[in-house]
């Protein structure tokens, strides 16, 4: 019963959200606002965590491939494969609920409780709409870049580490990442991360914008935001997949 | 002119506005006066449908807020300025762009405009320079004056003001009386201010609803309140035991 009323709630917030805008170029504003929050100000993690992560996977595989039956390519195949369908849109749209999800959502509860959206509506402005609907479209927008540059990256970081580490030969890794290259699995891992870029502010949107009280459910919404973040995401991951890979 | 008729207002099974009815009229201060307590902010955001009302009418000018729907509503609302009793500044703007906020969001000034007019109303609140401040930066008295110069910015037609001097100093409190006195004869407007502060209640009360429990328990003007018999109202009037012995005094 709650949770129907939660997603009752949540799409009637989404239907309230999606509303034309009283005023276009404020909102411009606020989408490049929301661009530099969530996309540049997620570089630097995205960047970290990308370049370790390909380089785990590489060391990895090519620690379960130590037989002479398996080519070494097949290391540079498992990355890129690894990398490119679930690690760069999954694994990042994971921490990036935890970073961007729990910002918005105390953001926007800390308007509720203050009352600042209240005067919003009496100012005659959709306070969904104007606080909302930016940081979505700013996320829809940026995410597929910040999951390509960890794309990069993350072959980057395991080209680097497993040379460095001597578990694949630089021709070997080079060849195996191109090996029977599907572009049709990019094309998945964008359908997917825009999934997620939709997913991730609206629901940590609708945490904050219900917060009922004062700074302590504020903290609460917060951490809702990214526990339920998290679960979409990944119910969604299952779906997605299964329409487009099965 | 707002009518207020027969509002009632329950959160769950606790009744906290009851059945008011209430004439606010244009071109004069019209105060909700009361304890701590007694459903005035309620009964204010009943009024600007932030709470639905259970039963009754709201007419702004004849037209029945109620039962609008929220483009109806939004129109009326553009012509609302209002103060919250927290100020409800936005915090991620500075003072200025607080003030400016209505005049980007509904007209199409240029920003010089604009920035001219933020400062304009900040001086009228007597706050010159504190336009580049983040709200955060300023005062709680401060802040207040911030929010009655965003309210009334964009020249609201209605003007509802939830406590404005309420952690103010005397003279600024005056001073904001005074300020929305001037602007509701200027423009001829209709305002609503609630206030617990005896000195605006005699400064500014051409017209005053004392609220007791959620109730309209008395409703008059500035010289009847001194003298009217309503027990109730007469001990809020008469607040301290100086002023009450000095009441029983005249009256005998
Ligand atoms: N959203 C709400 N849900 C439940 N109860 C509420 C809500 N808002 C206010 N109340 C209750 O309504 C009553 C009246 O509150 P209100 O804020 O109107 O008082 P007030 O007259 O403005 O007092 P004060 O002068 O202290 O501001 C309080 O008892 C409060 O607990
Ligand atoms: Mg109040």
């Amino acid at each position: 019963m709650k949770l129907l009323f939660h997603i009752g709630r949540y799409f009637m917030l989404m239907h309230r959200t999606l509303r034309r805008p009283e005023k276009w170029s404020i909102y411009r504003r606020q989408i490049f606002r929301e661009i530099d929050v969530i996309g540049i100000g997620s570089l630097g993690i995205v960047a970290i965590i990308s370049v370790f992560m390909g380089a785990v996977i590489t060391i990895q595989s090519a620690f379960g491939f130590e037989s002479p039956w398996i080519p070494l390519y097949a290391v540079g195949v498992a990355t890129r494969d690894s990398i490119i369908l679930e690690f760069s849109p999954t694994i990042v749209s994971l921490i990036l609920a935890g970073k961007v999800g729990s910002s918005i959502a105390s953001e926007i509860g800390n308007m509720r409780v203050s009352e600042q959206i209240d005067a919003l509506e009496v100012m005659g402005i959709n306070s969904a709409g104007y606080l909302i609907l930016p940081k979505i479209i700013a996320s829809v927008f940026i995410l597929p870049f910040l999951v390509i540059i960890s794309m990069f990256l993350g072959h980057f970081g395991g080209y680097v580490f497993g040379v460095v580490t001597g578990v694949v030969t630089s021709y070997e890794f080079v060849y195996g990442i191109q090996y029977e290259f599907h572009p049709f699995n990019v094309y998945y891992a964008l359908v997917k991360i825009a999934c997620f870029a939709f997913i991730i502010p609206s629901v940590s949107a609708y945490q904050g914008y219900y917060t009922k009280g004062g700074s302590l459910e504020v903290g609460a919404a917060s951490i809702r935001a990214v526990v339920y973040s998290i679960i979409v995401v990944l119910l969604f991951n299952f779906i997605v997949t299964q329409l487009l890979l099965a | 002119m707002i009518e207020v008729k027969n509002v009632s207002k329950s959160f769950g099974d606790r009744p906290i506005v009851k059945d008011f009815s209430f004439v606010f009229e244009r071109g004069k201060a019209n105060l909700i006066i009361g304890e701590s307590g007694t459903g005035k902010s309620v009964l204010t955001k009943c009024m600007v449908g932030l709470v639905e009302v259970d039963r009754g009418e709201v007419l702004y000018d004849g037209q029945d807020f109620v039962k609008m729907n929220y483009e109806q509503r939004k129109l009326i609302r553009k012509e609302i300025g209002m103060l919250f009793q927290g100020g409800a500044l936005f915090d991620s703007m500075t003072v200025e762009e607080n003030v400016m906020f209505p005049l980007s969001m509904f007209t199409e000034m240029p920003e010089s405009e604009k920035r001219d007019r933020a400062h304009f109303c900040l001086k009228r609140v007597n706050l010159p320079n504190a336009a580049k401040l983040y709200p955060a930066e300023i005062s709680g008295g401060m802040k207040k004056r911030v929010a009655i110069a965003r309210a009334i910015s964009l020249q609201p037609k209605y003007l509802f003001c939830d406590e404005p001097n309420s952690g103010l100093d005397p003279r600024t409190s005056i001073l904001i009386d005074e300020l929305i006195m001037e602007i509701t004869l200027e423009y001829q407007i209709t305002t609503v201010v609630i206030t617990h502060d005896m000195n605006s209640v005699l400064e500014i009360g051409d017209k005053i609803a004392f609220l007791h429990n959620g109730e309209k328990w008395w409703e008059g003007n500035r010289k009847e309140i001194l003298t009217s018999d309503n027990k109730e109202l007469s001990d809020f009037v008469y607040a301290t035991k100086f002023l009450r012995e000095f009441r029983d005094r005249l009256r005998t």
